[in-house]
C-alpha cells in the first residue's frame, strides 16, 4: 500500500526519499545554458547559435522532473505541435484504452494510458519488441525497468523518470489476499 | 523470494544512485551523444537534444520513419549515411533543417563523452554501470 511504502519506520527509505528531494531540488526549475551543460564543448560554435533550453521549455507547462516540462500537457494543449510525419502522410492513431497492471507486489496497480503514448508513438515502437500486444503477455519487472527495459527504455530516459513512482503506481490496491503476486 | 521491505529498499537505491550520479546533473534531461565514430575520425561527437527535437516532432517520425531504435547506440549512424538522407539526413538537407555543411552545429560535444543518453535522471541500471 502507499501509506505503508512512505511511512514504514525504515532508515534505509527515510535516507532515500531525503536525498532524492535534494536531488530533484538541486535540478528543480533551473535549465543550464547550453555552454554550461557539461556536455557541449564551450569553445564551439554551436553554443552561440543554437536554442537555449530556457527559452523553449521555460514556455512550456511546468513539471517537477525530467526536463521540467508536462510533455502530455504541452501537446494536449496546444503549446507544440509536432509534426506526426516526414514521409508516411499517416496521421498517429490513438488508442484510448487503459491497462491494469497488477503484478506489482505490495505496490499500488499500475494503471498504462494508451492514449498519453499514442499520441506521441507508433503502435510498432513498443509492440512486439518490447511488449507482446496480449495484455499479460510479457513479464515486466522493475529491476528490468530500473535497468532500461520495458518502460525504462523511455521512462528513466526521455519521458517522465523513475523516481516518479506514483504516476504508474497510481491504483490502490483493495485489500484481498487474492491480489497482487 | 526476497523480503518485500528488502526489495524496496533495493529498488529505491538504484533509483537514488542513478538520480545522483556525478557528471549528469547538468545536461538537459534525455541529450544524447553519438560517438560511435565521432571522436577516432577527429570529430567533436554529436549531441543530439531530444527536447528541442520532440517540440517539433513525435517520437514516431524519427523512431519509426527514419528508423532509429529505442535505444541510444542501437543504431550505426554514419556521415555517408547522413548525406545520403538516412538518419539526421531526412531532415537535416538544408531545407526542413540545416545541411550536413554546418558540422559544428551538431559535432558540438566534448571530445571523449561515451555515447549514450544523458541527463539528470538518466536511470541506467546496474547492468550498464
Amino acid at each position: 500500500m502507499k501509506t505503508n511504502f512512505l511511512t514504514q519506520n525504515n532508515p534505509i527509505m527515510l535516507v532515500v526519499l531525503l536525498l532524492l528531494a535534494i536531488s530533484v531540488g538541486v535540478q528543480a526549475g533551473e535549465w543550464l545554458s547550453l555552454e554550461k551543460d557539461e556536455l557541449h564543448d564551450p569553445d564551439s560554435t554551436a553554443v552561440k547559435v543554437l536554442q537555449q533550453p530556457a527559452s523553449a521549455l521555460g514556455i512550456l507547462p511546468p513539471d517537477t522532473a525530467g526536463n521540467q516540462v508536462d510533455w502530455v500537457r504541452a501537446l494536449r494543449e496546444g503549446y507544440i505541435n509536432p509534426r506526426s510525419h516526414l514521409h508516411d502522410n499517416v496521421e498517429l492513431e490513438v488508442l484510448d484504452t487503459d491497462i491494469l497492471l497488477k503484478g506489482t507486489g505490495d505496490q499500488p496497480f499500475v494503471l498504462f494510458p494508451h492514449k498519453a503514448h499514442t499520441e506521441w508513438l507508433d503502435c510498432s515502437n513498443c509492440h512486439e519488441e518490447l511488449f507482446k500486444s496480449k495484455a499479460g503477455a510479457t513479464d515486466i519487472d522493475m529491476m528490468s525497468i530500473l535497468q532500461g527495459e520495458f518502460c525504462g527504455r523511455c521512462h528513466g530516459a526521455v519521458s517522465f523518470p523513475l523516481t516518479e513512482c506514483d504516476r504508474c503506481h497510481s491504483v490502490p490496491q483493495v485489500s484481498s489476499p487474492l491480489q497482487g503476486r | 523470494m526476497w523480503h518485500t521491505g528488502l526489495r524496496i529498499n533495493i529498488v529505491c537505491l538504484f533509483v537514488l544512485l542513478t538520480a545522483i550520479i556525478p557528471g549528469r546533473l547538468s545536461a538537459e534531461y534525455a541529450d544524447v551523444i553519438l560517438n560511435k565514430y565521432a571522436d577516432a575520425a577527429g570529430m567533436n561527437p554529436v549531441l543530439f537534444p531530444h527536447w528541442f527535437h520532440r517540440i517539433r516532432f513525435k517520437c514516431r517520425v524519427c523512431h519509426t520513419e527514419l528508423g532509429f531504435e529505442m535505444r541510444a547506440g542501437a543504431n550505426k549512424v554514419t556521415m555517408d549515411k547522413i548525406t545520403e538522407g538516412e538518419f539526421c539526413g531526412a531532415c537535416h538537407d538544408g531545407e526542413t533543417a540545416w545541411s550536413t555543411e554546418n558540422c559544428d552545429l551538431c559535432h558540438s560535444a566534448k571530445n571523449g563523452i561515451k555515447s549514450g543518453i544523458y541527463g539528470g535522471h538518466e536511470t541506467g541500471g546496474p547492468g550498464r554501470w
